[in-house]
């Protein structure tokens, strides 16, 4: 668990992402992302991720892909392995209806891009490819042309996730004031 | 200026650039107290970090409480090396608020142990932190990387939430606790009510609520989205605190003419026990249409439902009787307190008499790590606040959630049973 959470996060932010889309459902849990049984192992943690709601899902993600979701993405537990574990299977963002607030929490603190876009899950199938602007809260469909614009990050959050997160900011911080 | 809910007037008390805040602001607020479990470890690890080492100190030692109770005692290699990186880290830092495998849940312990007071600030790295609410203190979970900044800073950025109100009037039917109230108010308004946002929780049913019944409410208040959870600032409250602290408090009590996105109306005069079928929280029917589910185990525990007036329902449905042969009953006090209480008073006898298996206090088998487990196609009854698929051993067993009464009604019978046909 320790190495995951210290692995390798967002990189460097980019203003403009383009990637392949995993469709969610509503109400994707952390039991789901990062299931009890197997917080024990990294390695296990990894192969099992989201697969009880998209089978292939831990096999065939790829660098760079994005998740686009139904409602209240992330909820249930404060484990942070599951924003964690996304972020090592190469997830670059998250576009959903809404999060679950502990999930967006941890998600910005971790510097993953999450954006909340009203609707956003019925306009994309898994396969299709996304654009998204994260300041101004833009995605499109590249394959249906669609554009719909969500909530804008709240400028103090947005200096965060260009910041590379929290604990980054804070290590920065600690090492002027030493 | 219109007048303030709880929430307001509690981050407005902790906010650090002024006192004028309106919902939506992201504010920077000092945290009266920082709480963590086995995610320690990882702030452990983070605080290696920290260049030069001489700087690597917590905030204060004295506002941070550590406590063991996922994973009591240690059941792998791995847990007890976890736990013994925790156990030097809290020496070497001074933090004396340390409670080891023997005390229970997080969420019982500390205000057992006079660490959460009326009007206190308090994140905790576990979910449901919302419980305190019960005690008037806005607090919340977090993960791990915003829980070392807390451990390093004692501040942390909020955004102030908007508040909404569940006003519950009428008395309980016999037999119907507060844990159905909550399971009602998902069922009815959907696992994301209040997500962001500040629960309050008013009207004669909660004022008539035991602390233990409003804790539940707190509690599970996390699984419909809330920030905070407050149950009604009244004498009880003040009564249960003072028993277990010397420190000086104050209730925050709203003002009349605070603003509310929403207030919810709920009669529980004719409420029937409620039932949170599989996988979702939100998925839930009143039991007359599940009764006769058959169960394979029956979990009474966590921090939802693990305490001592829970036990005692349990105990007097099942007094000098026997459960079902087919059904596993697993008991986890809350706390050695309740544990120990429990012993003395008979109630843990009796439900031993009953056929239950009493383990000692820790989440015990709500979070499927610990013992408890479920195989593929079995179904649990539990008086916890996660059904979630797997979450309790096999992705292809069921969690059904339900009140201690409902727990205890359906072991005796072996499937899903209301407690008032008993």
């Amino acid at each position: 668990m320790a190495a995951l959470l210290g692995g390798k996060g967002s990189g460097e932010y980019k203003e403009n992402l383009k990637g392949k889309v995993w469709v969610f459902p509503d109400n994707v849990d952390t039991d789901v992302i990062s299931p009890s049984r197997y917080l024990e192992n990294l390695q296990e943690m990894l192969d099992h991720t989201c697969e009880s709601v998209i089978k292939e899902f831990p096999s065939k993600v790829q660098d760079g892909d994005i998740i686009v979701a139904g409602r209240n993405f992330g909820c249930g537990s404060s484990r942070e392995t599951a924003p964690a574990i996304l972020q090592e299977k190469g997830i670059a963002a998250i576009v959903a209806e809404s999060f679950a607030r502990i999930f967006y929490r941890s998600s910005v603190a971790r510097a993953l891009p999450v954006l909340e876009v009203n609707e956003v899950s019925k306009e994309f199938q898994t396969g299709d490819e996304i654009q998204i602007n994260i300041p101004n809260a833009e995605i499109t469909n590249l394959r249906t042309g669609k554009t719909l614009k969500g909530k804008k990050i709240h400028p103090i959050l947005l200096n965060l996730l260009k910041n590379g997160g929290l604990e980054k900011q804070l290590l920065a911080e600690l090492k002027e004031n030493k | 200026m219109s007048g303030q809910t709880i929430a307001e007037k509690i981050l407005a008390n902790h906010f650090l650039s002024g006192s004028d805040i309106k919902p939506d602001d992201i504010i920077i607020a000092k945290l009266d107290l920082v709480m963590s479990h086995i995610g320690t470890g990882k702030v452990v690890i983070d605080f290696r970090k920290i260049r030069p080492s001489k700087i690597r100190k917590v905030f204060d030692p004295n506002k941070i409480v550590v406590i063991f109770d996922h994973y009591n005692p240690a059941p792998s290699e791995r847990w007890a090396s976890v736990h013994d990186l925790i156990r030097n880290f809290v020496k070497k830092q001074g933090i004396k608020n340390f409670y080891d495998i023997k005390e229970g849940i997080c969420h019982q312990v500390l205000p057992e142990k006079g660490h959460v007071r009326p009007g206190m600030l308090i994140v905790g790295g576990d979910s449901h932190t919302t419980t305190y609410g019960a005690f008037n203190a806005a607090s919340c979970g977090l993960g791990n990387t915003d829980l070392f900044y807390s451990y390093v800073k004692g501040e942390l950025w909020f955004r102030v939430p908007h508040t909404i109100r569940f006003r519950i009037t009428g008395k309980l039917p016999p037999s119907v606790m507060s844990k159905d109230i909550i399971i009602k108010i998902a069922g009815d308004h959907t696992a994301e009510v209040a997500t962001y946002k500040s629960i309050e929780f008013t009207g004669d049913t909660m004022e008539n609520l035991s602390i233990a019944s409003r804790m539940t409410m707190s509690n599970f208040a996390l699984e419909l989205g809330a920030k905070f959870a407050f149950g009604v600032p009244d004498q009880k409250v003040v009564d249960w605190v003072k028993e277990r602290t010397t420190e000086p408090f104050e209730l925050v009590k709203p003002d009349p003419d605070a603003i509310y996105e929403k207030t919810y109306e709920i009669d529980v005069s004719d409420l029937e026990p409620q039932i949170s079928c599989p996988h979702t929280v939100d998925n839930v029917k009143p039991i007359s249409e599940v009764a006769g589910t058959k169960i394979n185990q029956a979990f009474l525990g966590s921090c939802t439902n693990g305490r001592l007036e829970d036990l005692e329902i349990a105990a007097k449905i099942l007094e000098g009787k026997r459960i079902h042969n087919d059904v596993r009953m697993i008991v986890t006090p809350a706390s050695q307190e309740i544990w120990i209480k429990a012993a003395k008073s008979g109630v843990s006898e009796t439900l031993i008499n009953a056929g239950a298996v009493i383990t000692n206090p820790s989440c015990g088998a709500c979070f499927g790590a610990l013992g408890g487990m479920l195989a593929p196609s079995e179904k649990c009854i539990s008086s916890s606040n996660r059904n979630f698929q797997g979450r309790m051993g096999s992705a292809a067993a069921e969690v059904y959630l339900g009140s201690p009464a409902t727990v205890a009604a359906s072991a005796l019978k072996g499937e899903i049973t209301d407690p008032r046909d008993l």
